[in-house]
């Protein structure tokens, strides 16, 4: 393995990486083993609490959680994806009418806190748990996700548009024929990460007591009087969605970007939609 | 909008609260986000295992179960007074637990914005370092890092403007900062939400415009024409 940082390493580089490899591995077991043996001692792994959690009304509420998670994140993401794709438009428009309120609308929730969103729609417009959530995560991710759309729609080299133009077409048919085809592949990798951060967003229904995931897990907690256990449980269940959806985002990018369609364009924005920050919502 | 004026006090505690644990999980994210880098850049294997699974951990978790699992851990670890004072500041032992929670989520996405920012400068120039003669520490000193360092700003600027939208978060656990604030006076002042939301929206905004601002000056001090 060669990077910017270092050579491939000789023979004695190597030795003394194996050395190191020991030394790290034994320090992160020890810390490990010190919080386990320390929440062992406190009692958080204690005998009854198995037999608590072996009760099946205790899965089917991990079961109703999951469940009221994903009926909120699919029916969140869906309706983003179509706030998205019409903002997204209107940023690109050529009107200022259109441009200009699409661009206060998408950059205001953009940078106004989810939690907030929540409780506003839930306070000042709705009063319903569901829809409130769905609407808010509708208003942030739609937002988020019309700058992808638009930043997919850039990339398309700009030959593309201009040879469009030139054989006769209108700037409607350009978009509808020409550009949004060849910005597919970078949306849809796109798209797929965003689900990651619904699902994680949909957590803070919370706020107006949405009962899904983590709220279902808080109270298996309460129930069986251990609290670290089944917030762990709650904690695997969203690693193992969430760590698959983004192997499949990996995926779904190698595999569109080999087509070929988006060649260079695909790799200069694969940093906006890829990018850590990007990621990081709650 | 009289509700906005006569509770200005709390608003203002809130906004405040909300920028001391922007600050203190920003400080913390980082370092240990910069440690985390260099873990997955390394070139032993074992502690580049233990920042991908660090990362793939924190990062697919929401940030209410990190919260929540951090209030629930860290008393149980035995660390019970984590308050202290800074000035005339109190930050209770609660207010410490809810900012680890925080900066232990952002450090991944910080990780990933620091190693984004060392992979995307070319090996060549490390190469052309070794090759006039620069020792590892010279070549990291005076041609890895300056050149990481510039690719690093976006990202972590769009971090650090999601850990100030984050912090909202701690609000379900009632540290009493900007959207706790909000939550408060909606359910006592009903029929003023719309203002409520107004005014406390637009002092996040102005974080974020803060933020935001920052990083593309400092961007374009350091820009080069490359």
């Amino acid at each position: 393995m060669s990077t910017v940082l270092f050579d491939s390493p000789g023979p004695r580089a190597r030795a003394r990486h194996n050395v190191l490899t020991v030394v790290a591995v034994v320090i992160a077991l020890a810390i490990l083993g010190w919080v386990i043996w320390k929440l062992w001692q406190e009692g958080e792994f204690s005998a009854d609490l198995w037999e608590d959690l072996a009760q099946p009304n205790i899965w089917n509420a991990y079961g109703l959680g999951l469940a009221a998670t994903l009926k909120a994140a699919v029916s969140a993401i869906i309706l983003s994806v179509l706030f998205g794709a019409v903002f997204a438009v209107a940023r690109l428009s050529d009107r200022i009418y259109f441009r200009l309120p699409a661009r206060i609308i998408v950059e205001f929730f953009r940078s106004v806190p989810l939690l907030l969103l929540i409780m506003f729609v839930y306070f000042g417009l709705l009063h319903q748990l569901y829809w409130s959530l769905v609407l808010a995560l509708m208003l942030y991710n739609g937002s988020v996700l019309a700058e992808v759309f638009r930043a997919g729609v850039l990339a398309v080299p700009r030959g593309q548009s201009e040879a469009a133009q030139a054989v006769g077409m209108r700037k409607g048919q350009v978009m509808r024929l020409v550009l949004l085809p060849q910005s597919v592949a970078i949306m849809l990798p796109a798209i797929v990460s965003q689900c990651v951060i619904v699902l994680k967003d949909t957590a803070l229904g919370q706020i107006v007591s949405y009962r899904e995931l983590v709220a279902e897990s808080q109270g298996i907690a309460q129930f069986v009087h251990h609290n670290i256990v089944p917030l762990c449980i709650a904690a695997v269940i969203y690693i193992a969605i969430n760590y698959s959806l983004s192997k499949f985002a990996v995926y779904l990018q190698r595999a569109l970007s080999q087509r070929g369609r988006t060649s260079e364009g695909a790799t200069a924005t694969s940093d906006v939609t890829f990018g850590p920050g990007a990621n990081a919502g709650a | 909008m009289d509700t906005l004026i006569e509770n200005f006090d709390q608003i203002r505690d809130g906004f405040l609260t909300t920028i001391w644990l922007l600050i203190f999980s920003g400080v913390l994210s980082t370092i240990l986000g910069t440690v985390l880098a260099s873990f997955r850049v390394s070139p032993v294997r074992s502690l580049r295992a233990i920042g991908t699974s660090y990362v793939n951990t924190f990062r697919n978790t929401p940030l209410v179960l990190i919260l929540a699992l951090a209030i629930a851990v860290i008393p149980t670890l035995g660390f019970n007074s984590l308050g202290f004072s800074i000035g005339i500041r109190n930050f209770n032992t609660f207010f410490v637990v809810a900012a680890l929670g925080l900066a232990a989520y952002t450090s991944a996405f910080v990780c990933e914005a620091v190693r984004s920012g060392v992979n995307s400068v070319d090996p060549g120039q490390a190469e052309a370092a070794r090759s006039v003669g620069m020792s590892f520490l010279q070549s990291l000193r005076m041609v890895v890092l300056p050149q990481a360092f510039r690719a690093v700003i976006p990202p972590l600027a769009s971090t650090y403007i999601a850990l100030a939208k984050n912090t909202s978060v701690v609000a379900i656990f009632g540290v009493p900062e900007a959207a706790y604030v909000m939550r408060k006076l909606s359910n006592q002042f009903t029929t003023d939400v719309w203002f409520i939301f107004g005014g406390i929206a637009l002092g996040y905004v102005a974080i974020v415009a803060i933020l935001a601002t920052a990083s593309s000056l400092l961007e374009r001090r350091l820009a080069v024409a490359r």
